[in-house]
């Protein structure tokens, strides 16, 4: 994308937040030289469509969901395609998966699915993978290798238990302050499959990883957590630029580990606490990621969002939408190594947090 | 103090007593009973106390998680896992959107009404008290800070 081109993509995404701001956030993706061209994508995440009964769903997650969409597709010049990171029903129904994939049905352009918890714990993913294709695959575009992993996997024996019923499992599995949960995992056969599908990219290819969960860990107890994180880091260990964007925690999470930038999404349905806000325990918010402010209840869109992400040579702008709030941008800086907010990374430049709740 | 026969004020606001009513009559009739010998209470009273307030704190959390009746189905911790982001300790405080000094319990009912959807609880209903117990617990040992925000 040229610089041009960049600033219109920008000032587009201002008008949009001046015009009511949305859920969602773009990415863009840059490349130093001319062959690999600059190129950015949409990114959506964790609508939790939720069934109430008979055709009644939550009105105020819809409305998230349908905010994105329409602002997705009001995005100029029109990014390659749409991520949407997982998590579109609540409740892993069919009913909640198919009407959420109605309305995402609106969307201009392919859209890239990964798989989250509440997609899967009540079917094992059957219904989404009917719908939607293989549970991990990669795919390559303009010189950048993208994985799609399904990081929301668990230990067999609690998959496979003793459930009253597959929705006593997804209800099990639901409950993000669960002390009888169990932490999210790549797993070993599918570890095995990525280290395959590595072994014939270069090791100078930019990669862009896609999960639902952190691929690092922050708070085991609300499972913003990957159990075998480590081991995943390592396969991506060889690559000159490697980064991971995922869903799950419904809030700005950044963070650099070697030679991987992490980047979260926001949810277009409700946003999370951050794990440091529960006094009880102790938890590891990336020391680089500056949080959001607290959310205002009032404004059932506060603290909700949306990406549109660049790419440049490999390194990512995430541009984050925040309905009623001023945009957001982090980006990789490559002075320093690492993801930066633009505005607000300087202590001195940081809004009011939630750090005394 | 000279023990008064005046009914309390929760008493008198409450034509039929509920049960918090009841409780806080036992209350006044053990302190009357105790003017012979303060402090006589053993171990196995206070296991007992402990276990009563440890009976209302875990229905608060199951409340919490999905048993309060919610005519969307959705429940308190989906946007407060382990009761956070409730701040219990700033209670009461100006409510800037409401535009006055609001209680813990009008702001959980704030919740119930917009987004769960549903009828809200009064201020003396066990649930309530339920509730209450299970998020200021999930708080415990953090310094009381009214009115902050």
């Amino acid at each position: 994308m040229s610089g041009l081109k960049r600033r219109e993509f920008m000032k587009r995404g201002a008008a949009l937040a001046a015009a009511g701001s949305l859920p969602l956030g773009v990415v863009e993706l840059a490349f130093a030289d001319d062959q690999t061209p600059d190129f950015s994508f949409a990114f959506i995440s964790d609508s939790h469509i939720t069934h109430i009964k008979g055709r009644e769903f939550v009105r105020n997650f819809d409305r998230g969901l349908m905010r994105a969409v329409a602002e997705a597709n009001l995005l100029h010049p029109r990014p390659d395609f749409v991520i949407y990171g997982g998590d579109i029903a609540q409740l892993g129904t069919a009913a909640e998966i198919d009407h959420g994939l109605d309305i995402l049905g609106g969307l201009r352009g392919d859209v890239h699915y990964v798989m989250g918890e509440h997609d899967y714990y009540l079917d094992l993913g059957e219904h989404w993978e009917r719908r939607l294709g293989p549970q991990y695959h990669s795919f390559d575009h303009k010189g950048v290798h993208f994985v799609v992993l399904n990081s929301i996997l668990t230990h067999e024996a609690w998959t496979h238990g003793a459930w009253d019923s597959p929705m006593a499992r997804m209800n099990e599995m639901a409950r993000l302050d669960n002390p009888d949960g169990s932490p999210f995992m790549v797993g070993a056969a599918q570890r095995a499959w990525l280290k395959q599908d590595l072994e014939r990219v270069y090791c100078d290819t930019p990669i862009v990883v896609l999960s639902h969960s952190p691929l690092q860990k922050i708070y085991r107890g609300w499972n913003f957590w990957t159990e075998d994180a480590e081991a995943v880091q390592a396969l991506l260990a060889p690559f000159r630029k490697v980064t991971v964007l995922y869903g799950h925690v419904h809030q700005i999470q950044y963070n650099q580990i070697g030679n991987i930038s992490f980047h979260a999404a926001m949810a277009t349905a409700w946003p999370w606490p951050y794990p440091g806000s529960y006094s009880q325990q102790t938890s590891h918010l990336p020391k680089l990621t500056v949080p959001m402010n607290r959310a205002d209840p009032f404004f059932e869109r506060d603290a909700t969002g949306w990406q549109f992400v660049n790419l440049h040579s490999g390194d990512i702008d995430v541009h984050y939408q925040l309905p009623g709030n001023t945009p957001r941008v982090v980006a990789f800086d490559a002075a320093r190594g690492h993801p930066v907010d633009r505005h607000h990374q300087a202590p001195e430049d940081r809004l009011p947090t939630q750090d005394h709740y | 103090m000279k023990p008064s026969s005046t009914p309390s004020p929760a008493a008198r606001a409450t034509p039929r007593p509920g049960r918090l009513v009841r409780v806080a009559a036992g209350v006044l009739l053990s302190a009357l009973a105790a003017t012979g010998g303060a402090d006589e209470y053993t171990a196995t009273d206070l296991e007992r106390w402990q276990q009563a307030y440890g009976q209302v704190v875990k229905k608060g959390d199951e409340l919490f998680h999905g048993g309060l009746a919610s005519e969307n189905t959705l429940q308190c911790a989906q946007c407060h896992p382990n009761a956070a982001n409730t701040h219990p300790e700033t209670y009461p405080k100006f409510q800037q959107q409401l535009g006055r000094v609001a209680t813990l319990f009008e702001m959980i009912n704030w919740c119930i009404e917009n987004p769960l959807e549903s009828a809200p609880l009064a201020a003396d209903d066990p649930r309530m008290v339920a509730l209450q117990a299970y998020i200021t617990f999930e708080r415990r040992g953090m310094p009381l800070a009214p009115g902050k925000h």
